[in-house]
């Protein structure tokens, strides 16, 4: 019996409308064959657009429909759940994409028209052959991984435990806290970083429901939305978390000093520490390259003086398998290497530090005790904050980062009350765009701060003046006046953008996640799905999607809780039935696609001897089909006959 | 390894030194240098911004000429290296500028695909041949001489990818392997006020007071030039200079690729250093043995 389908074109408003004339490819597609109804509407998303399906397969009877719009990423799943609501099974359904693949990449409209008529014609053929699929359900795991332990995940990780559900926190570093604790104050209301970060930090310690793996990453990740197996590596702290009591002596009595990471290398740590007093978990770690025992076999002194006996320094790294349902990426960003831009002199010229710098000077607990310091121990009475340093600079990154207009300002005010400097803020534009933010910056041009709009050229401590000796000068064309100006100053801070974690590459390799074109992790929609991942269950929050500020992120994590709890709560999710399987005859036993499968999804059954697909854990990316030697496997609603079918089409 | 030469109009003129020490040191790291046929002008200095067509042919003129030899294209002149890089690149990037350039250059019974490469002398010695091979040819360290190294503003902006734009290290690099010291230069990037010379010479000369009175205050005895027009703005300058602010500098000017040959132990008349207009006899005398 002949197939009867529907072909339904959509203008999408003008996106495709104005590209293609939709009417004449609405004519093309009558004329083909078994074509038993073909038409066109505005938008077939919208409700009367599916109601138009959802009539004609009822009323025409129906067996296959083609929708010609968007890509199948946007709308596959609306136009799927209409056909199936009218009694079709969803696999019934082709969609052709012409508008991301023909209206939006043409200028020219008989060519698009024709091309859009290639891609509907190929649909057309293909969806005759498509067959019925069964979707399958599995149970959901409760149970969330959080990875990464700044603000964004510690908002996560608390959202998900106060409703009911187990977490666990993976962070890499001996605490969590992130960029945000070593922060002195916070824009725009100048609430003190720690003031209401710490509270936070202690409620995860402390929460019944979160595990706290601290000091450990992530290597491996597998299963599938709902069932994931998470490997989870626990790097050796040489010191046993159950015993120790948080008591310090063992840092106290300690006789090695190196330059504290927490404090940008500005103060010293010990070899046994804590990053800072208020870390979480309060347990030390042993810096295995700095400790004299480690590298020298001599010293052992904090096992002498530890008064419970938790120093261990026979402790191996152990692995964890973690069974959970869903997983949140907060792993968060890097600051941009000031380094790299090599005329502002960080580095080379002393005086000229990183915003993060700048905040650890600040921090009442930092290196200085709050102090604002030249390297000759006095205050400066001038001050330049660089801006964009790695940000909206094709050299680097083109993209803004957000945040640094806004602690630009925060540091004018910082160094201005801590210092009474004359504070010089060099900007290309202002963008103080958030709540509050606008207001700030009148705060801080009443607090005489100097505004030069310009993006500073260099910084030399070559003289020109008797003014300028002994000075910084920074150099930069003020874009208000015309004019050059060299402005001679004690201090310069450059206000750093962010930057993608240098390990994304590995972290997107093991969540099988996707990045955008800056490196960041991709979101399944920019506007619509911002937390979301083109992986079901895998969910991505705060500024390792994208540069974000505290609020930002805050937002971004609880919005990633809500997600994964949805999830949850739904208790099942369906799986996708587009996966491989294997003709059992043809099979040779070779085991060639066992080694290829990314998703460990195909086994070998020895009595039989061929391999066999696990439906749950194949992802249908097609790997194994294309390298079986005997054609043995195939594609569910990717099969030879509909795949041909598709490109006879086109090349007819 | 094999290359085309352009020298460039200022080499066969004011500065026959630097192209008779770049051959010559090129000729001793086996660099063949076959200099191009019938080259003409670059068209760098005032004409990209008068005539900007016109320039841009003139540099296709060469790169065609270039392009039949298949070989990379090496200039010792920043100025060249610019713009004939620019020509390159906007005529990758403009299809109606390559059309007509393609057109003009029909006349001639000459086409250009686009695929010469135009690299600077010092670069290539950095890069293809290396710390390695630079340092066996060292029979005459210039041990502690304290050299200022110059890159002025065209060798790394805008086409620089080779090195750091805003701050080079490259000619550093090559001054330590010929055991000198290359001092700390912070306007190592900085113009020469060379082009100013004709249409504002108090700006001019204040560039150029900078200069020498930062290489002074860092210890330099000498400047290493890549630049013909830094080289001459240097050097020609320095009297005018001291008349005008009562200065008394008296800063030698070399081409690197002379320091090269001296480290390589070529006599001074062998590398063109006795026709400088400031002599640097004292401080070699000074400094490397045997000169």
């Amino acid at each position: 019996m002949a197939e009867k389908i529907g072909v339904y074109v959509c203008h999408c408003g003008t996106n495709i409308a104005q590209t293609v004339d939709c009417k004449s490819v609405v004519d093309y597609a009558s004329g083909l064959p078994n074509v038993t109804v073909a038409r066109e509407y505005q938008y077939m998303c919208s409700d009367p657009g599916q109601e138009l399906i959802k009539k004609d397969i009822k009323e025409l009877g129906l067996t296959r429909v083609v929708v010609a719009s968007c890509s199948p990423l946007m709308h596959e799943p609306t136009f799927r759940r209409a056909v199936e609501e009218a009694g079709l099974n969803q696999f019934l359904f082709q969609m052709a994409n012409i508008r991301e693949q023909c209206s939006w990449i043409s200028e020219n409209k008989e060519m698009a028209t024709e091309r859009a008529k290639s891609i509907v014609g190929a649909a057309v053929k293909r969806v005759e052959f498509q067959e019925p699929l069964d979707v399958k359900k599995v149970p959901v795991n409760p149970n969330v991984l959080i990875v990464g332990g700044g603000i964004t995940g510690i908002e996560a990780a608390l959202q998900i435990a106060d409703s009911g559900k187990k977490v666990y926190l993976v962070e890499k570093e001996p605490t969590i806290g992130g960029y945000m604790a070593q922060f002195d104050k916070t824009f725009p209301t100048l609430d003190c970083a720690a003031c209401i970060l710490t509270p936070k930090m202690v409620s995860v310690g402390q929460h019944p429901n979160i595990e706290l793996l601290s000091y450990s990453d992530v290597t491996g990740f597998s299963g599938y939305v709902g069932n994931f197996t998470a490997r989870i590596r626990r790097r050796a702290k040489y010191v046993e978390e159950e015993k120790c009591s948080g008591c310090g002596l063992c840092t106290e009595k300690c006789p090695v000093s190196v330059p504290s990471e927490f404090d940008c290398g500005l103060g010293k740590r010990k070899a046994i520490y804590r990053p800072f007093p208020q870390a979480v978990p309060n347990v030390p770690v042993i810096d295995r390259d700095r400790c004299l025992y480690f590298t020298k076999g001599v010293c052992k002194v904090c096992q002498k003086f530890c008064p419970r006996g938790a120093i261990n320094f026979e402790q191996k790294e152990t692995y964890a398998d973690l069974q959970v349902g869903t997983a949140i990426l907060a792993t968060g960003f890097d600051l941009f290497d000031a380094s790299k831009v090599k005329q502002y002199g960080y580095g080379r010229l002393p005086n000229v530090i990183t915003s993060l710098e700048f905040e650890r000077f600040s921090h009442a607990s930092g290196p200085t005790g709050g102090k604002i310091l030249l390297k000759n121990g006095q205050m400066p009475s001038n001050i330049a904050i660089l801006h964009c340093i790695g940000s909206r600079d094709t050299n680097f990154n083109e993209y803004c980062s957000r945040v640094c207009c806004m602690y630009s300002m925060k540091i004018a005010h910082l160094a201005h009350e801590k210092t009474g400097a004359r504070v010089y803020e060099f900007y290309i534009d202002l963008r103080a765009f958030g709540k509050g933010y606008e207001e700030f910056y009148k705060r801080i041009l009443e607090e005489e701060t100097i505004f030069i709009r310009g993006k500073a050229a260099e910084v030399t401590d070559v003289a020109q003046t008797s003014a300028e000796r002994g000075k910084l000068i920074v150099v930069a064309e003020d874009t208000l006046l015309g004019i050059v100006r060299r402005i001679p100053v004690d201090m310069v801070v450059l206000s750093v953008g962010l930057e993608p974690r240098k390990d994304t590459t590995e972290i997107a390799r093991i969540f099988s996640i996707s990045r955008s074109q800056d490196g960041f992790f991709l979101e399944r929609h920019p506007k619509l799905a911002p937390v979301s991942t083109a992986s079901d269950g895998i969910f991505i929050a705060g500024a390792c999607q994208g540069p974000k500020d505290i609020p930002d992120s805050v937002a971004q994590g609880a919005a990633a809780a809500a997600n994964a709890l949805s999830l949850i709560d739904r208790k099942e999710v369906t799986l996708e039935p587009t996966v491989a399987f294997i003709d059992e005859k043809s099979c040779s036993g070779c085991k060639i696609c066992i080694g290829l499968c990314p998703y460990n999804a195909i086994s070998f059954d020895e009595s039989k001897e061929v391999s066999v697909v696990n439906d749950a854990l194949c992802k249908g990316c097609g790997t194994c089909v294309a390298a079986c030697p005997s054609g043995a496997i195939g594609q569910r609603n990717f099969t030879d006959d509909q795949l041909l079918a598709e490109v006879e089409a086109i090349c007819a | 390894m094999e290359f085309s030469y352009y020298p460039g109009c200022s080499l066969e003129g004011m500065n026959k030194a630097y192209d008779k020490s770049a051959r010559l040191v090129s000729k001793t790291l086996g660099i063949g240098l076959t200099e191009l046929n019938d080259w003409n002008c670059c068209g760098a200095s005032a004409y990209m911004s008068i005539q900007e067509l016109r320039a841009h042919l003139l540099s296709a003129r060469n790169l065609a000429i270039a392009e039949r030899e298949k070989k990379d294209l090496v200039v010792v002149c920043p100025a060249c290296l610019t713009t004939l890089t620019k020509s390159n690149h906007y005529m990758g990037e403009d299809l109606k500028l390559r059309r007509t350039i393609a057109s003009a250059l029909k006349a001639a019974n000459l086409q250009y695909l686009g695929t010469v490469k135009v690299r600077h002398l010092l670069e290539v010695l950095v890069n293809e041949i290396g710390e390695q091979e630079i340092k066996t040819k060292v029979t005459r360290p210039l041990t502690s001489l304290k050299v200022a190294p110059y890159y002025g503003c065209q060798f790394t902006r805008p086409f620089g990818e080779f090195d750091d734009k805003e701050f080079p290290v490259m000619l550093d690099t090559l001054l330590k392997w010929l055991g000198a010291e290359p001092v700390n230069f912070p306007l190592k990037a900085k113009c020469c006020g060379g082009m100013l010379m004709t249409t504002n010479e108090p700006v001019g000369l204040g560039l150029v007071r900078s200069l020498l009175d930062c290489a002074t205050q860092n210890g330099a005895e000498c400047i290493a030039t890549i630049c013909p027009l830094c080289h001459i703005t240097l050097e020609a300058y320095q009297g005018n200079v001291n008349k005008k602010f009562a200065t008394s500098f008296e800063m030698p000017t070399l081409y690197f690729t002379q320091l090269m040959g001296l480290a390589f132990g070529f006599s001074r008349k062998e590398l063109g250093i006795n026709e400088e207009l400031i002599s640097s006899k004292a401080v070699l005398a000074r400094r490397v043995e045997a000169v």
